[in-house]
C-alpha cells in the first residue's frame, strides 16, 4: 500500500489504518481497526476510557508496536520511519507534562531543539507560538505556577511551533473548566483554519460534536460507528434533524397532519397545543414554514436541532444490548 | 528491520538540557559540598601527615591522595565512597522521573529515537561527574603545591589524571546501575533505595561475605592453616569474588596507579620476587598494565549495565 503523502491531491487521506491490531499478551487493546482521515478535517476519536483510543494514537506515532495490520501516516509507516512521521505530527498527550522547574519559554526551546529547528529561528518561533495561545505575558514564569488550562495551551503552542500537518490531541479538554474548554476549542478551530488536520480523542460527547467534522466511536478496541454526526443520527436514530415548529393553527385545520405530509418528515410529535416536533432526514425548515403558511397558520418560531451525539451514543448502546449482531456488523 | 534516520538525532539537545539541569540542581549542589568538605578534611589530614615524615619520596603529590591520618580515611577512600553516591543521585530518577512528570510521551513524540534520550541523559550524568572530579583534582593539586611547596612531577600528573579517567568509569558503573533501576521501577523512591541497597551490599557487606563464600567453595588446607599460612585456592577464590564488586575493582586501580611500588594485585610468591628491589616504584606504563584489567572490567560493567537499561527502555510502553 503506497500513497504519495507529501504533495497529495487535495483529498487523499493523510492517515490510513487497515485492520490495525494491538495485543498486550492475551488482551487485545485494538482489534482490527480500519479508518481514514482526510486532510483538513477534525476527526474525533470517541469512546470510554480503555477503548483503545490512546493505543491507536501511539501506533500512529510509532511509539508502540503494531501487532497486525498496517497504518500509514502521511505516506510513511510509523513503525519503520518514525522520525519522518514525528517530524510532521504534533502530539498533545493526555494530561501533558512539562518540566516544572523551567519556564514555558525554556520548555518550548528544549523541544524546538529536539525538533531540529534552526537556532536562528528558534526564539522567534517559540515567541510566536506562545503569542498565539495567549501565554506570551507569562512565558517567563516557571511552568510549576501554571494552571491545567495553561499547560494544555502550552502543549498546543508546541504543536503550532512545530508547524505540524497533523495535530493529535488526546483528551485535551478533560479537567478544564468551561471557560478554558471554550477557549481551547476555539484554538483547535484556529488550527483547522490553518489547514492542519486534527485528531481529537475525547469522552466529552458535546464538545466533540461541537467541533468535529467526523467521529469514530470506539468500543472495546473496535470502531463501532463512524461518520459525521448527522450521518450517525440517520443511521442510529433514523433521522438526522429535529425541527421544532411553534405555530397557531387556523380554526379547523390540523396542522400536525399538514406537517406530516411534508416530504422528508418522518414523524410529527405534538408537544403542546401549538408546538410540534418534526424528525426529518434533512433540514425541512423551508418546507415546514411553507406548509404552515399554506394552512393559514401563524408561524411564531422555527428552529432546527441537530440530534445530540449523546442521544446517538445512548441509543446505540441500547440497541446493541438487544442485538449482539450490531457489534460485528459495524 | 532497519530504522530510518540517525539514533543520535537530538542527542546534543538532551545532553545540554540534562547537563544544565544537573549543574543547577539543588541535589547536585548538596552532593558537591559534601564531597568538597570531606575531601578537604581528608586532604588536611594527609598534608599534616606528610609534613611530619622526613623521608624522601619522589611521589609526594600522590601521597596526598592515598595517605590517611588517624580516624580520617584517605582522599581516595572518600572518593570511592562518595562517587557512587553522586552517580546514584544523578541517575535514580532519570527515566521514571520523565514518566511521572508525564513528559516522556511528549518528548518521544519529537523526531528523536529513545536512544538519544537515554544516551543523552547518561552522558550528561557522566559529564557532570567529570566536571566535579576535575574540580576536585585541581583543588587537591593546588592545595598540595600551596601547602607542601613541592611542584608535582610530570609522572605524578599523568598518574593522577589517568586515575581520574578510571574514577569516571567507576562512576559510570553506578550511574548506569541507577539508570537501569530508574527504568525498571516506576517510583523514583524505589529506584533510589534499590540503588543504594546494591551499593551498600557491594561496598560494605560484600568484603565480609566474599571470604566466607570462598572458604565454602574452596575449603582451606588444614595443614597450612596450622602453620598459619593461607591456602592458595581459597585466596584466589576470595579475590575473584571480591572483584565482583566495583568498589573493590576501583580500590585495586587506585592502589596500582597511585602507589607506584605496587607490583601485583594478586598473590605473589617469593620466587617471583627474586631480583626485585623491594619498595622500588614501577614505571608508569607498568603500573598502568597492572591496573588495566580492573579498569577494563569497570568499563565493561558500565557498558553491560547501560545496555541492559537500553534494552529495557526500548521495550517499555511510553504511556503512563
Amino acid at each position: 500500500m503506497t500513497i504519495s503523502g507529501h504533495e497529495s491531491p487535495a483529498r487523499a487521506p493523510v492517515i490510513i489504518a487497515r485492520d490495525l491490531v494491538r495485543r498486550y499478551g492475551a488482551a487485545t487493546a485494538v482489534d482490527h481497526l480500519s479508518f481514514e482521515v482526510v486532510p483538513g478535517e477534525i476527526f474525533g476519536l470517541l469512546g470510554p476510557n480503555g477503548a483503545g483510543k490512546t493505543t491507536t494514537i501511539l501506533m500512529m506515532l510509532g511509539l508502540t508496536e503494531v501487532s497486525d495490520g498496517t497504518i500509514t501516516v502521511l505516506g510513511h509507516d510509523p513503525g519503520r520511519e518514525p522520525l519522518a512521521v514525528k517530524r510532521r505530527i504534533g502530539y498533545l498527550p493526555d494530561q501533558v507534562g512539562f518540566y516544572d522547574y523551567l519556564t514555558a519559554r525554556e520548555n518550548l526551546a528544549y523541544t524546538a531543539r529536539l525538533m531540529g529547528i534552526e537556532r536562528a529561528e528558534r526564539s522567534d518561533r517559540v515567541a510566536a507560538a506562545l503569542r498565539r495561545v495567549r501565554l506570551a505575558d507569562v512565558a517567563d514564569r516557571r511552568v510549576a505556577t501554571y494552571s491545567r488550562g495553561m499547560r494544555q495551551r502550552l502543549g498546543l503552542a508546541e504543536i503550532m511551533m512545530k508547524r505540524a500537518e497533523i495535530a493529535i490531541l488526546d483528551e485535551p479538554t478533560s479537567g478544564l473548566d468551561p471557560q478554558s474548554t471554550a477557549e481551547f476549542l476555539d484554538m483547535i478551530r484556529e488550527l483547522k483554519r490553518d489547514g492542519v488536520t486534527v485528531l481529537l480523542s475525547s469522552h466529552m460527547l458535546d464538545q466533540v460534536q461541537r467541533i468535529c467534522d467526523r467521529v469514530a466511536l470506539f468500543q472495546a478496541g473496535r470502531i463501532v460507528l463512524m461518520g459525521s454526526v448527522p450521518e450517525l443520527a440517520r443511521k442510529v436514530l433514523g433521522a438526522g434533524f429535529v425541527v421544532e415548529v411553534e405555530a397557531e393553527a387556523a380554526a379547523g385545520t390540523d396542522l400536525a397532519q399538514r406537517l406530516a405530509s411534508v416530504s422528508g418528515v418522518n414523524a410529527v410529535e405534538c408537544i403542546a397545543r401549538d408546538r410540534f416536533r418534526l424528525t426529518a432526514d434533512h433540514d425541512v425548515c423551508p418546507e415546514a414554514a411553507r406548509a404552515v403558511v399554506a394552512a393559514n397558520g401563524q408561524l411564531r418560531r422555527l428552529s432546527v436541532d441537530e440530534p445530540s451525539l449523546e442521544a446517538i451514543y445512548t441509543r446505540f448502546f441500547e440497541t446493541q444490548k438487544d442485538d449482539p449482531e450490531v457489534r460485528h456488523a459495524a | 528491520m532497519r530504522r530510518e534516520g540517525s539514533p543520535w538525532q537530538g542527542l546534543s539537545g538532551v545532553f545540554l538540557k540534562e547537563l544544565a539541569d544537573h549543574l543547577s540542581s539543588v541535589r547536585m549542589r548538596v552532593l558537591e559540598w559534601l564531597v568538597v568538605l570531606t575531601a578537604v578534611a581528608a586532604l588536611y589530614g594527609a598534608i599534616s601527615a606528610i609534613r611530619e615524615t622526613t623521608q624522601e619520596d619522589p611521589f609526594v603529590l600522590l601521597k596526598l591522595f592515598t595517605v590517611s591520618q588517624g580516624k580520617l580515611p584517605s582522599f581516595v577512600a572518600i572518593l570511592g565512597f562518595l562517587i557512587p553516591l553522586m552517580a546514584i543521585g544523578l541517575g535514580f530518577d532519570a527515566v521514571n522521573g520523565e514518566h511521572n512528570r508525564r513528559t516522556l510521551s511528549r518528548i518521544l513524540a519529537q523526531p528523536i529515537y529513545r536512544d538519544a534520550l537515554l544516551a543523552g541523559k547518561f552522558l550528561a550524568g557522566l559529564a557532570t561527574i567529570a566536571i566535579s572530579l576535575l574540580c576536585l583534582w585541581l583543588l587537591v593539586v593546588g592545595l598540595g603545591v600551596f601547602m607542601l611547596g613541592v611542584p608535582p612531577s610530570g609522572e605524578e600528573i599523568a598518574r593522577s589524571l589517568v586515575f581520574l579517567v578510571f574514577a569516571l568509569a567507576y562512576a559510570g558503573v553506578w550511574l548506569a546501575l541507577a539508570m537501569l533501576y530508574s527504568i525498571l521501577f516506576r517510583s523514583p523512591a524505589t529506584a533510589a533505595l534499590t540503588s543504594l541497597g546494591t551499593w551498600l551490599l557491594l561496598a560494605v557487606l560484600w568484603p565480609m561475605l566474599a571470604p566466607a563464600l570462598a572458604e565454602a567453595i574452596a575449603p582451606p588446607n588444614v595443614r597450612l592453616q596450622i602453620l598459619g599460612l593461607p591456602t592458595l585456592a581459597t585466596l584466589e577464590w576470595t579475590q575473584a569474588l571480591m572483584r565482583i564488586s566495583p568498589s573493590h575493582l576501583f580500590g585495586e586501580v587506585v592502589l596500582a596507579l597511585l602507589s607506584p611500588s605496587t607490583r601485583s594485585l594478586g598473590p605473589v610468591f617469593m620466587d617471583q620476587l627474586q631480583g626485585a628491589v623491594g619498595g622500588a616504584p614501577l614505571a608508569f606504563a607498568d603500573s598502568l598494565a597492572v591496573a588495566w584489567p580492573q579498569a577494563v572490567a569497570l568499563v565493561a560493567g558500565m557498558i553491560v549495565l547501560f545496555a541492559a537499561g537500553y534494552v529495557a527502555f526500548q521495550r517499555q510502553e511510553v504511556r503512563a
